[in-house]
């Protein structure tokens, strides 16, 4: 069909005109699509810019070094190690379980550390590394290394790490770290954004965990990119964290490790105090444990171990441990008697052997009794009836108040974990926890450290101290913050009875120099060191009439457990105080026996700020010293400067 | 109509074709593929090998076919267009009943190496079969109901196939391609109107059968208006395309991050970002400098396609450079809206840029027609 040229002309001229009207549409929506990119790129680009950045700019924290532990002379009590670890991307690994058994033929990892990580690994982002073992050693960290080729995914990295290169002798004074918990999060109000970082450190007790702010440091910040599934692509910049405050403690590496040498295996706690400024020089609890284990992950059964032993290593003596304090209480009685003015130095007391209270008898240790006793004699062999007789006339209220003015029953402030008050017991007290009304008994038991009167080693401590100095002295565990030394304390004198006083000293030294004293043996024959001392022996049973009668069992025909505790405090030198110990072993028989030579040792070691020359002891003793430190392991000196400055 | 109504002497013969092609276009193509290697070359990370170097060979085998149909006379064309037309027709059957399974549609058939989308070849037959009909029909006749109602058979066949793979993006250039055909034949106003009023209704139905039996629309095709109606409401998922492209986008700001630079692209933020959402690139690392200059670029091809379309007094010559030049404005269009979020995300490649073999072999042989047209139109 052929159509004509009129027509062809027309249909030409109409799709010219339908043409432009689509041109038109065209180009209105070409302008509406200009438009649209400039309000977009112009208009509200500074907004979009900053979604982009969210998007692809992420904020990540720089843990920061952990503030070092040093003790008094700047030796490393808590550092930072490098802590090798090998971590697995989901991403680059492709077949995950394979490429960790082969790893698990390389470093030590059980089938339930393969199935653990497994779990999380695949819970994560594919991109995230994961953890899969730390703390490694030295040599399977190399192994791993050089076996990468065979092993996608896996990297290894080397970060910071606690390590206390004592080992067990500061475990419960420092406490330890490990990585935080979620019970641990939701102990704090507002959390440090680094408690978020994966098994990130946190001091869990004792200083660790009391000066724990000051330790953890500020976090740096690292800026980097990542991708859309949060892979990093580069840095973009770094800034470093502020490492944590170095603290130094009052502790002398040397004496702490001396001291947890010869506690050895006991169940016992000793303290170390410097009378003129309180500085804890020494503070161990024994059976001790290696913090160590806590750092990487203890395993199950060390953990049980620690638990299920007697011993309890895990607790801290010193500070939690509450002890009735038997005869070491006695100078606080003596004190507070002889201030009220029912009784002075001079004047005697018949002992028989007994006290008789109603139709309750009330036993000295000696069955014999002592006959007339004064102040000093009543120290120096323990007499209990003495302080049956001026406890009754003193009053428990005013023995309460001498003890708390000693440091026994009031709570001393150091960064350690569950310090315990002890008690002082008194009339208020006893109406308060049992709802019944004070007996003189109670007075009586009382006035010799038993019945209802607990005191920790350290109260102890810081009571023998209190003697010693007559001043208010308190116990401090920090010295110095990033070199800034503390301030000096300065005690204030406690208003004691001077005359009373004295006395009480005068008994104490008796006590050790006095042949007939209670820890005679336990004496030291250097006269510018001698020693005063208290022993204590205090009971954890009640010893029946019938008991009595059948003569009372020796202690070490008894379990361990029912045994007497053996207490000891002491101080040095007896003319210009320097030292105060304490010592208490749990169920270790008499103080005397026990306790006091402990004691002894402990206190010339702080003393000579060494080993002491033989010659400081007495002579028939010297040769069991001599092998006694033969067997003792002890930290060899390494800072012959340190030992100088000290000097 | 036969070729003998052309005036042979006047068309040029031989090697002097040569110097008839349409070189503006030509030369503006080249330029938007030449955009498109440089951004293939940056989404790749900087490799040539991944997408770009494919890309290159694509569209130098697509300017030789382009030149090929170029200089084949467009009543040959004409000719064959019913049989382009039916082919694909049976290709697109062929696909429902043999196609491969990729992106959740069923797309393309495998031929040998050739892998072909037979949508895309169906975007031109279409147009081509119009144009034929077109010149074949009475002027007189084309506003007929009856002769209207072949058209929109012709339309809507395909259309319906396109929807059942389900390709929405397709099925809508189809029927905006065809339609404009019709509009350039002269079709009455009356029936665009009537049959716009019946999109708004078909529109409203589809709405109404969400969650019915007789579900018009796929799920995800529902969830992707939801999101582009309100991006927010599913930052995560399927708004999360969206968003991270218009952040793309708007971040590139006046003169863009600088080439490479994008962070949405590099750093995998940008979905897609080879093939639909390829402009956001573009408009991440040259801003709205770049941007606009390559929305300039495909204005200019469509202002040359147009100009020779009505320059050309062929009413099927006429027809189906108009046609061809307005599907390749759909492309461009749908694809910026797209991205640029103002309309839903309906799955359309940017002509040319986005990575993919056979859309840019068609677009190119349509051009040839569209060459052709222009070398053999009647003086």
């Amino acid at each position: 069909m052929r159509r004509s040229p009129k027509d062809s002309l027309e249909s030409a001229r109409k799709i010219s005109r339908r043409a432009l009207v689509i041109g038109g549409v065209q180009a209105a929506t070409v302008a509406t699509l200009a438009l649209r990119m400039r309000f977009m790129q112009v208009e509200q680009a500074d907004q979009f810019r900053l979604l982009a950045e969210e998007n692809s700019i992420k904020i990540r924290l720089l843990p920061p070094a952990r503030g070092l532990i040093l003790d008094r002379n700047g030796g490393v009590l808590a550092g930072n190690g490098q802590n090798y670890r090998v971590v697995i991307t989901r991403e680059d690994a492709g077949e995950v379980e394979e490429v960790l058994r082969r790893l698990a033929r390389l470093i030590p990892m059980t089938e339930d550390d393969i199935a653990r990580t497994l779990k999380e690994v695949m819970r994560r982002s594919p991109t995230l590394p994961i953890t899969v073992a730390d703390q490694l050693r030295w040599e399977d960290f190399s192994r791993v290394a050089v076996n990468a080729p065979a092993l996608p995914g896996i990297t290894t990295e080397v970060g910071l790490s606690r390590v206390y290169p004592q080992a067990g002798d500061f475990a419960h004074v420092l406490g330890y770290v490990g990585p935080v918990s979620d019970y641990d999060l939701s102990k704090i109000e507002n959390p440090d954004p680094l408690l978020q970082i994966p098994k990130f450190q946190i001091g869990k007790v004792g200083v660790e965990g009391k000066l724990e702010i000051d330790l953890r440091g500020k976090a740096g910040t690292r800026r980097i990119e990542v991708t859309s599934t949060g892979r990093v692509m580069r840095e973009l910049d770094r800034k470093e964290g502020i490492p944590g405050t170095t603290l130094q403690l009052t502790l002398d590496r040397y004496l702490q490790n001396y001291a947890q040498a010869r506690l050895g295996n006991e169940s016992a706690a000793a303290v170390v105090m410097d009378v003129r400024n309180g500085d804890i020089l020494a503070i161990v609890s024994s059976p001790t444990f290696d913090p160590n284990l806590f750092v990487r992950g203890i395993s199950s059964a060390d953990y049980k171990s620690l638990t299920e032993n007697d011993h309890r290593p895990l607790a801290d003596k010193t500070v939690q441990g509450a002890y009735p304090p038997g005869s070491t209480f006695k100078m606080v009685t003596a004190l507070a008697a002889m201030e009220a003015g029912v009784i002075d130095p001079g004047e005697t007391v018949y002992c028989p052997g007994f006290t008789e209270l109603g139709n309750r008898r009330f036993h000295c240790w000696k069955r014999g009794g002592h006959g007339r006793v004064g102040l000093s004699q009543s120290l120096e062999q323990s007499c209990d009836v003495y302080y049956y007789e001026i406890a009754q006339r003193v009053g428990i209220d005013r023995i309460a108040a001498m003890a708390r003015r000693l440091g026994i029953g009031v709570r001393h402030d150091l960064p350690m974990s569950a310090i315990t008050e002890g008690i002082a017991p008194d009339r208020a007290w006893k109406l308060g926890k049992y709802g019944k009304d004070w007996q003189v008994g109670d007075t009586l038991n009382a006035g010799i450290g038993q019945g209802y009167v607990l005191a920790s080693p350290l109260q102890l401590a810081v009571m023998t101290a209190r003697l010693a100095s007559g001043t208010d002295v308190s116990p401090r565990l920090v010295r110095a913050r990033d070199g800034v030394p503390a301030p000096d304390p300065a005690p204030r004198p406690l208003d004691l009875p001077q005359d009373a006083l004295r006395a009480v000293r005068k008994g104490m030294f008796d006590v050790i120099n006095n042949q007939r004293g209670t820890a005679y043996g336990s004496r030291i024959v250097e006269e510018a060191m001698r020693m005063a001392g208290k022993t204590g022996t205090s009971q954890v049973r009640n010893i029946t009439k019938a008991e009595r009668d059948r003569g009372v069992i020796s202690n070490d025909d008894l379990p361990w457990n029912r045994r007497d505790h053996a207490l000891f405090v002491c101080f040095a030198p007896y003319d210009a105080p320097e030292i105060a110990v304490s010592v208490v072993v749990e169920h270790g028989g008499g103080g005397s026996a026990v306790a006091a030579p402990v004691a002894r040792d402990i206190l010339l070691q702080a003393l000579y700020k060494d080993l002491p020359p033989l010659s400081a002891y007495p002579a028939s003793q010297r040769d069991r010293i001599e092998a006694q430190r033969k067997d003792m392991n002890l930290l060899p000196r390494t800072d012959s400067q340190g030992a100088k400055s000290r000097a | 109509m036969s070729y003998l109504e052309y005036n042979v002497k006047t068309v040029p013969t031989g090697i002097r074709k040569v110097l008839h092609v349409n070189w503006p276009i030509v030369v503006l193509l080249t330029a938007i593929a030449s955009v498109g290697f440089l951004m293939l070359y940056s989404v790749a990370g900087g490799r040539l090998e991944t997408w770009a170097e494919p890309q290159m060979k694509r569209f130098a085998a697509g300017m030789v076919g382009m030149f090929v149909v170029a200089f084949v006379p467009i009543w040959f064309w004409r000719n064959v267009s019913a049989l382009a037309y039916f082919v694909s027709l049976v290709l697109l059957v062929a696909v429902e009943l043999f196609g491969a399974i990729g992106m959740g549609a069923q797309r393309w058939i495998e031929l040998g190496p050739l892998r072909l989308q037979p949508s895309e070849l169906m975007k031109i037959g279409l147009v081509m079969l119009l144009a034929a009909y077109y010149d074949w029909l009475d002027v007189k006749k084309v506003s007929r109901p009856l002769w209207v109602a072949i058209p929109v058979a012709l339309i809507l066949l395909p259309t319906f196939l396109v929807l059942k793979q389900p390709d929405l993006g397709t099925a809508i250039l189809l029927v905006a391609g065809g339609g404009i055909v019709m509009f350039a034949a002269g079709v009455s106003w009356w029936y665009f109107g009537t049959v716009i009023a019946l999109v708004v209704a078909l529109v409203f139905a589809v709405f109404e059968s969400r969650g019915t039996e007789w579900q018009l629309i796929k799920d995800y095709q529902f969830k992707r208006i939801d999101t582009f109606l309100d991006p927010g409401s599913d930052p995560l998922n399927a708004g999360y395309n969206i968003m991270q492209a218009q952040i793309a986008l708007g971040s590139g700001g006046w003169a863009g991050k600088g080439y490479m630079q994008g962070t949405q692209s590099r750093l995998n933020f940008l979905p897609e970002k080879h093939t639909d959402f390829i402009f956001t690139t573009l408009a991440e690392e040259f801003g709205f400098v770049g941007a606009f200059s390559l929305l300039l670029l495909y204005a200019l091809v469509v202002v040359f396609a147009l100009a020779s379309g009505i320059a050309n007094k062929d009413r099927y010559a006429s027809l189906l450079t108009i046609g061809i030049g307005s599907t390749f404005f759909l492309f461009f269009a749908v694809n910026m809206s797209m991205v640029m979020g103002l309309i839903p995300v309906v799955g359309v490649p940017l002509p040319l840029v986005s990575y993919g073999g056979t859309a840019m072999m068609i677009l190119l042989l349509a051009f040839g027609l569209i060459q052709s047209a222009h070398i053999h139109r009647t003086r």
